[in-house]
């Protein structure tokens, strides 16, 4: 009786968590006035709110857009910081330190510092309204870099002695040798990476203003502020769109999702 | 490898390492430096910059506005981080038990972790809505008053410190549960033998033991509080009465709205500041408590 009181409580609380994202999904298939209704069934669901989205804004192009910014900056972020995580933590060279200290210097600067001249030279560059000022300054991580280094640590010398007598350059090591090694830590970057960009906001507000440049999140905030939505329903079918692929890939990689941020800590 | 060819490893160390070095120089190093020189200038972007020495930092300090975000920030962090890691403690305490479906479980309170901020936002801005919001659909059907979470200069920002401890309450889950699981079952174990009873156990094992944990939930909240937008951007836009106007809603608006980039530098250079002097006293205080 006890353990059956426990479960339903855990279940209200676990409920509290999921249910609002439900509500958010039936809302959106429901007409207006019924908006406000608790229960998330209706016997007049329609699609007409996702309709309307595709109608007042190009979505779809922000979706590819998303897809296609957050993608380019997980691959370079993979290969480029596993190649500094290589060097920091396998090969030797003067300074190699001192590139330590730094990288952790600079994981401790506010972005917010960094946000206006990061813009000014986005200008200067001419990358305002393009894909360059999106993808460029993300194209490696110092996390990324860190979260490699230890791992490679640990890989033995060994492994990578014979690879070198077999004559393996020391980028053929990295790619062939180190990464089919290194798999949770490739996972646990590429996740991580990809769901900040995927998510990330503030940075193309303020580096696009161009429509068909948008990203997603930025494009469905700006629907939501602008008013342009009209309907409740209409908005909520915006935001389920921009939900809808992180939820997917979510459900089938849930475990490596929970594993990775407990392993770094760092939320998007 | 590394002693029998050092010349080698060190041109392939240095070539393999340049693409953070381009990286550092031109995204770090150069924002920093001229974001050293920006403080000290009065731009708009356009037309040439204009040296007015401590100028921004004169109007920062007479600028209510700042002072007022500054204030704002601390009214959700003063909310936001006991309500998160007293949730967090509870839910992770439970889940550290043998429980069936542990995994459901755990994977519901995370959901929200991975979802957009912006998808959350919109949403609980239905929530929250005076008049078609689930919340007082929900307290009027218990014939209780309507709140106005978002419309009051009182509630608003509380309101907006609720829905942050939502979101992000699942990680903080998972980083006491790693926690918990690294505690030893022999200090409990030792305890048992002393005859110490539940509640004894949590407060002087647990909690001491989560120290690392907790410090580490308390910067990570801290940061995020300092780097809260998103939310107020899209429900409220700083009102009512900028009751909501957070630091980087505000350095944005100075930036991006009045193209005042020397002022919104100082601002911010400003805040970064006050960051580092919030972490460093929240880092001191918490490891003397523990150690002392």
């Amino acid at each position: 009786m006890k353990k059956a009181i426990f479960y339903i409580v855990l279940l209200i609380v676990a409920l509290a968590f999921i249910y609002p994202f439900i509500w958010m999904v039936s809302a959106s298939l429901r007409p207006e006035i019924e908006i406000s209704d608790l229960s998330p069934i209706s016997s007049k669901f329609s699609i007409s709110n996702y309709k309307a989205v595709l109608e007042k804004i190009p979505i779809v192009r922000a979706f590819f857009n998303s897809l296609f910014v957050s993608c380019s900056i997980t691959l370079s972020v993979l290969i480029f910081s596993s190649m500094v995580g290589y060097a920091l933590s396998r090969l030797t060279f003067k300074g190699r330190d001192t590139m330590f200290t730094i990288i952790l210097f600079t994981m401790m600067i506010p972005f917010q510092i960094t946000m206006i001249p990061l813009y000014v030279l986005m200008v200067k560059f001419g990358w305002t309204d393009t894909y360059a000022a999106l993808i460029v300054p993300g194209m490696i991580s110092a996390f990324g870099i860190l979260l490699f280094r230890q791992y490679f640590k640990a890989i033995p010398q060994a492994i990578i002695d014979a690879a070198r007598i077999d004559g393996c350059s020391d980028l053929g090591i990295l790619f062939r040798i180190v990464w089919p090694n290194s798999i949770p830590a490739l996972i646990t970057v590429a996740i991580i990476t990809f769901m900040n960009t995927w998510n990330g906001v503030l940075w193309p507000l303020i580096v696009i203003r161009k429509q068909n440049i948008m990203t997603m999140p930025q494009m469905v905030t700006l629907f939501a502020v602008g008013g342009q939505a009209e309907l409740i329903g209409v908005q909520l079918a915006s935001a389920t769109m921009l939900a809808a692929p992180v939820v997917i890939i979510y459900c089938i990689f849930q475990r490596y999702f929970i594993a990775s941020m407990a392993r770094t800590g760092l939320k998007g | 490898m590394g002693r029998s060819r050092p010349d080698e490893n060190n041109r392939v160390g240095y070539l393999m390492a340049l693409p953070y070095v381009i990286f550092f120089l031109l995204f770090m190093a150069y924002p920093l430096i001229f974001s050293l020189i920006l403080v000290f200038h009065k731009w708009n972007i356009i037309a040439p910059m204009k040296w007015v020495g401590l100028g921004n930092f004169v109007r920062l300090f007479n600028d209510a506005l700042f002072w007022k975000s500054l204030g704002n920030t601390f009214v959700f962090l003063v909310i936001h981080i006991p309500l998160q890691i007293i949730v967090a403690l509870v839910i992770a305490n439970i889940l550290n038990q043998k429980i069936a479906a542990r995994g459901f479980f755990r994977a519901s309170f995370f959901l929200p972790v991975v979802i957009s901020g912006v998808v959350v936002t919109i949403l609980w801005q239905q929530l929250y809505s005076q008049e078609t919001g689930l919340f007082n659909a929900l307290l009027s059907r218990m014939n209780l008053h309507k709140v106005p979470w978002l419309t009051s200069t009182k509630l608003a920002m509380p309101s907006i410190a609720i829905m942050a401890t939502w979101k992000n309450v699942g990680l903080y889950v998972v980083l006491f549960l790693t926690g918990l699981q690294g505690i030893p079952f022999s200090l409990y174990e030792a305890a048992d033998l002393d005859g110490a009873s539940g509640v004894q156990k949590f407060f002087h094992i647990t909690i001491p033991m989560l120290n690392p944990t907790m410090i580490m939930v308390l910067i990570l909240s801290t940061l995020g509080g300092f780097s809260l937008f998103i939310e107020p951007y899209i429900m409220t836009g700083g009102g009512p009465m900028n009751s909501t106007l957070s630091c980087v809603l505000y350095i944005y608006k100075q930036a991006f709205y009045f193209n005042h980039m020397g002022y919104a530098a100082a601002l911010a250079f400003m805040v970064a500041l006050i960051i580092m002097v919030v972490v460093i006293i929240q880092r001191k205080s918490f490891e003397t408590e523990v150690y002392a």
